[in-house]
């Protein structure tokens, strides 16, 4: 015999779900059930409503399921209760159904589920709230009126709720209502007619409409696509849209044909005044520092941040150079603060050497890096570069004075001697650079984190510090010269 | 004779409308039920209207006043155009956002300005409004605030505390584009303050030691806008300027604008109709390098000039000059792949890549997720079709490229 269920509402989730339980534990096949909203379709014939005695494991269900149906059962389409069961019925025997995103069921489901969430989300995309009055004292009151296509009401409400938690409202629909007064939300299913509706303060959003948009730019079927024509009737904006489209070919033209005009007062005003400013007058290492910000002497200023400039004080014993500014330097301005930077403030620490006596540079002032997916990878400066960039360094070196120039890695070297030279043939050793102070060569820290065996590291590390430890030694050693 | 408010709001919205940004999505959650106060915030952000432009209206999107010391060439607001010029008190600027919101024509309140005296000046008045906003009025909507590159630390740290979003535009794809048409504008400091901004971000997104409490900065990110069409540089040179710029600054996005022709323009810009479908094809080869694995140069090598196709979307333009590596085998291929044929899109390839653990996919099962199968069927092999030798022919462009299309009136 066929069973018929009757639904308490058109959009009755907790109803459908005890029917739906029973119903399985009965072990009644889909094709066997007749499924009614409310009153609808209400037969003269006998029906059959009760509950067939359980003969079935109590239906399980996965959670995903109970979210679809959720969605699904606010649907206007007749079949949503009988296409749930039919789901629901398939998941005991084949438990991943839903992860079949393309059985036929499942399709019809997702495509219901789909057009419910978009009524839903243009529900609270298009109510219009128009503020009503109030008692003395109370909340501020708004009512509005829509019109879905799904049985959404009560299951839009609540973000309502949340969104206008300080006042009171009222929606209106064909569908059903809700209302949040006093903080308490309440949603009925009883259809409600259409109010009168009006308030001042939809000029101001008409205006606000009509002036955001940008006749040049006409595109009228991607509005249509998402501001569909149904919708129309309850947006105060709307009346306007047919003048807008129809003044635009006019607008356009008289843009395109409007003579210059001569710019008004003020602004020659402003140019007299910007002409007149004085540029920057700072000097020493301040006005070094203030001109290399805009330098553009190799190409690497395009890509990076900004000119990563020395630091320090502005006389040094101590001079230490490395090879540029990285991924964090760049984007503090700052040289050695990134991973690098703190390899490096470590071994000086343990080298005895307060990093604040010391002037702190790059051989290259500039950040180079090649672009891997959203990621910045280091790229070693060609020699051009160093060509170029170490002007700046000259320039640092002839006003910071060091007695002493630690060169960390090849490209700082290079910067410093002219020359490209094996690293290892150097290393720990001070000598003379031709322009007078004298220098001492020793790895890049980067390279020391590049290191990937754990024991070489921890090694390296430890000549690192001594290579420091030594420049320190050579600095308050009362003679000290390098060996020529 | 003071101008009423609506007309100011005319003038105010007509001056915002060339900013191509209205998200008011990716921010935190929050709402009003319980804490009091208006508005929530739940993920992805909601268009409550779309204006005839197509685009979409969430946020009330004004200037404060649209006077400017500035002189943009580009710019309806530049100091040597001849526009009316208003401006809000940050008073105004609070009720329209809070009056507005309460009837649900919006999701919140995009907020910029033109330079007025100087850049603290400008920022502190902007701050003003999102600080009224927040503390006074409890308001828990969408705020994106445009910073000024130049303004003092302390302002954008107090932005950052208000606004859901903060963005700076580089305007530019070039440093000389940028010299040349905004002639004030430091390309150096507005990447200087992105910097400072992803520094301040991702700060604020690890909780700190000291008081397991997030300090809050800008939850929904920062985001730029370019102009397109006003310059010479062609699309390659953009888009790798948009790789940079998400692989530097942590962008959420990177608007590109169609230049679009202003009132009283400057005569050193094309009077042209804005680059529409250029600025589509942009947006879909951004899409491209975010979510689809692809490289800016592999989007952009196809042609010499630099260009993008206007009339192939940049996935099957890259999928005709690389046919070796078709068919696709839908079974089979890695998710990479299958995100490289023309039509699939993410959700298809995730439906794919589902369904394939349980059984053999066929052409109808795709046909069921609503994907394209005339598109797709040279690309691929399933379970019952294999495109022989339509992949080799010289025509599939032709076959592919879609027929003219025709803007209809309403
Ligand atoms: S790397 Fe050096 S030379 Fe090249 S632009 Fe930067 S500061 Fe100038
Ligand atoms: S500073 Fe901004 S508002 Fe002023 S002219 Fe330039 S772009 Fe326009």
């Amino acid at each position: 015999m066929r069973h018929t269920v009757r639904l308490g509402g058109a959009a009755d989730f907790a109803g459908w779900r005890d029917a739906a339980r029973d119903l399985l534990l009965g072990g009644i096949p889909p094709q066997e059930v007749d499924w009614r909203a409310g009153d609808a379709g209400a037969s003269l014939l006998e029906e059959n409503t009760a509950p067939p005695p359980p003969v079935m494991p109590p239906p399980r269900v996965p959670p995903a399921f109970l979210e679809l149906a959720e969605a699904v059962i606010c649907h206007s389409d007749p079949a949503r209760f009988g296409l749930l069961y039919r789901l629901i019925a398939r998941l005991q025997a084949e438990r991943h159904l839903l992860s079949d995103a393309m059985d036929a069921d499942v399709v019809a489901a997702r495509r219901l589920e789909k057009a419910v969430r978009r009524d839903a989300h243009k529900m609270t995309a298009f109510v219009r709230f128009r503020e009503a009055p109030q008692a003395e004292g109370a909340r501020r009151r708004f009512i509005a009126w829509f019109e879905p296509e799904h049985h959404i009401v009560a299951h839009t409400a609540p973000f309502f709720a949340r969104r206008f938690g300080d006042m009171d409202w009222m929606i209106l629909t064909p569908r059903g209502s809700a209302s949040l007064t006093d903080g308490t939300l309440s949603v009925s299913e009883e259809p409600a007619r259409k109010p009168d509706l009006a308030d001042p303060t939809d000029e101001l959003w008409l205006t606000y409409y009509a002036n955001i948009f940008n006749p040049a730019r006409l595109k009228v079927k991607a509005m249509l696509s998402e501001m569909p024509k149904k919708y129309w009737a309850n947006l105060p904006e709307a009346a306007l849209i047919p003048d807008l489209i129809a003044q635009t070919p006019a607008r356009v033209a008289a843009m395109a044909e409007q003579e210059m005009r001569r710019p008004p007062l003020f602004h020659e005003r402003l140019q007299a005044r910007a002409t007149a400013e004085p540029t920057s007058t700072a000097e020493g290492l301040a006005g070094l520092r203030e001109e290399a910000r805009s330098c553009t002497r190799c190409p690497l200023h395009c890509h990076a941040t900004q000119t990563v400039f020395g630091e320090g004080p502005d006389r040094a014993e101590l001079m230490i150079v490395g090879e540029q500014p990285g991924d964090h330097e760049d984007l503090q301005g700052r040289p050695f603060v990134g991973p690098a930077g703190q390899v490096f403030d470590e071994a000086m620490r343990h080298a005895g050497i307060d990093r604040g006596t010391a002037y702190v540079t790059n051989a290259v002032k500039h950040f180079k890096y090649e672009l891997r997916g959203k990621r910045r990878l280091h790229q070693s400066p060609n020699s051009a570069e160093v060509e170029q960039c170490r002007w700046w360094l000259g320039q640092e070196m002839a006003l910071v004075r060091p007695r002493l120039v630690v060169a960390m890695g090849r490209t700082a070297v290079l910067a410093l001697t002219g020359r490209a030279q094996k690293l290892a043939d150097l290393r720990g050793r001070v000598q003379a650079l031709p322009a007078g102070p004298a220098m001492l060569a020793t790895v890049h820290p980067s390279y020391l984190l590049r290191l990937p065996d754990a024991r070489a590291r921890e090694q390296e590390t430890i000549r690192f510090r001594e290579d420091l430890a030594a420049a320190r030694n050579w600095l308050s050693a009362p003679t000290s010269s390098p060996a020529r | 004779m003071p101008r009423s408010l609506r007309e100011r709001l005319a003038i105010l919205s007509d001056a915002a409308k060339y900013d191509a940004s209205c998200a008011s999505s990716g921010t935190e959650r929050r709402d009003s039920s319980k804490s009091g106060g208006l508005g929530s915030t739940e993920g992805s952000g909601i268009c409550h209207a779309y204006a005839p432009d197509g685009r979409c209206i969430s946020l009330l999107k004004v200037l404060l006043t649209n006077f400017c010391i500035y002189d943009c060439a580009y710019c309806i607001n530049r100091s040597s155009s001849n526009v009316e010029r208003a401006r809000f008190t940050p008073e105004e600027v609070v009720w329209l956002t809070l009056e507005f919101y309460r009837r649900n024509y919006i999701e919140g309140l995009f907020l910029s300005s033109g330079i007025i005296r100087s850049s603290d000046h400008t920022m502190e008045e902007m701050v003003r409004v999102v600080r009224e906003l927040r503390t006074t009025h409890g308001f828990r909507g969408y705020i994106h605030l445009k910073s000024i590159p130049e303004a003092s630390p302390a302002l954008i740290e107090e932005a950052g505390l208000y606004a859901d979003r903060l963005s700076i535009n580089v305007e530019m794809p070039t440093d000389a584009g940028l010299a040349s048409l905004a002639p004030e504008k430091r390309p150096q400091g507005i990447r200087r303050a992105m910097a400072a901004l992803r520094t301040k971000i991702e700060e604020a997104s690890e909780p700190t030691m000291r008081t397991r409490k997030r300090q809050r900065f800008a939850p929904a990110g920062q985001s730029t806008q370019m102009i397109v069409g006003a310059d010479e540089a062609n699309d390659a040179t953009i888009l790798a300027t948009s790789g940079r710029l998400y692989g530097s600054y942590g962008l959420r996005r990177v608007y590109y604008s169609g230049f679009s022709p202003i009132p009283d323009a400057s005569s050193r810009l094309p009077p042209q109709k804005p680059p529409l479908m250029r600025e589509h094809r942009l947006y879909q080869a951004d899409w491209l390098f975010r979510f689809y694995g692809f490289g800016i140069e592999e989007i952009t090598a196809a042609r010499p000039d630099g260009m993008l196709d206007l009339d192939l979307d940049p996935k099957l333009a890259w999928a005709l000059a690389h046919r070796e590596d078709f068919p696709v085998d839908v079974n089979r291929a890695a998710r990479e792949m299958l995100l490289r044929v023309p039509g699939f899109g993410t959700k298809a390839v995730a439906a794919i890549l589902a369904t394939r653990r349980h059984r053999r996919i066929r052409l109808e099962d795709l046909g069921r997720l609503r994907v394209s199968l005339a598109k797709v069927r040279p690309f691929i092999v399933t379970a019952d079709w294999t495109p022989l030798t339509l992949i080799d022919r010289d025509d599939l462009g032709a076959l592919l490229r879609p027929p003219p299309e025709q803007l209809t009136l309403l």
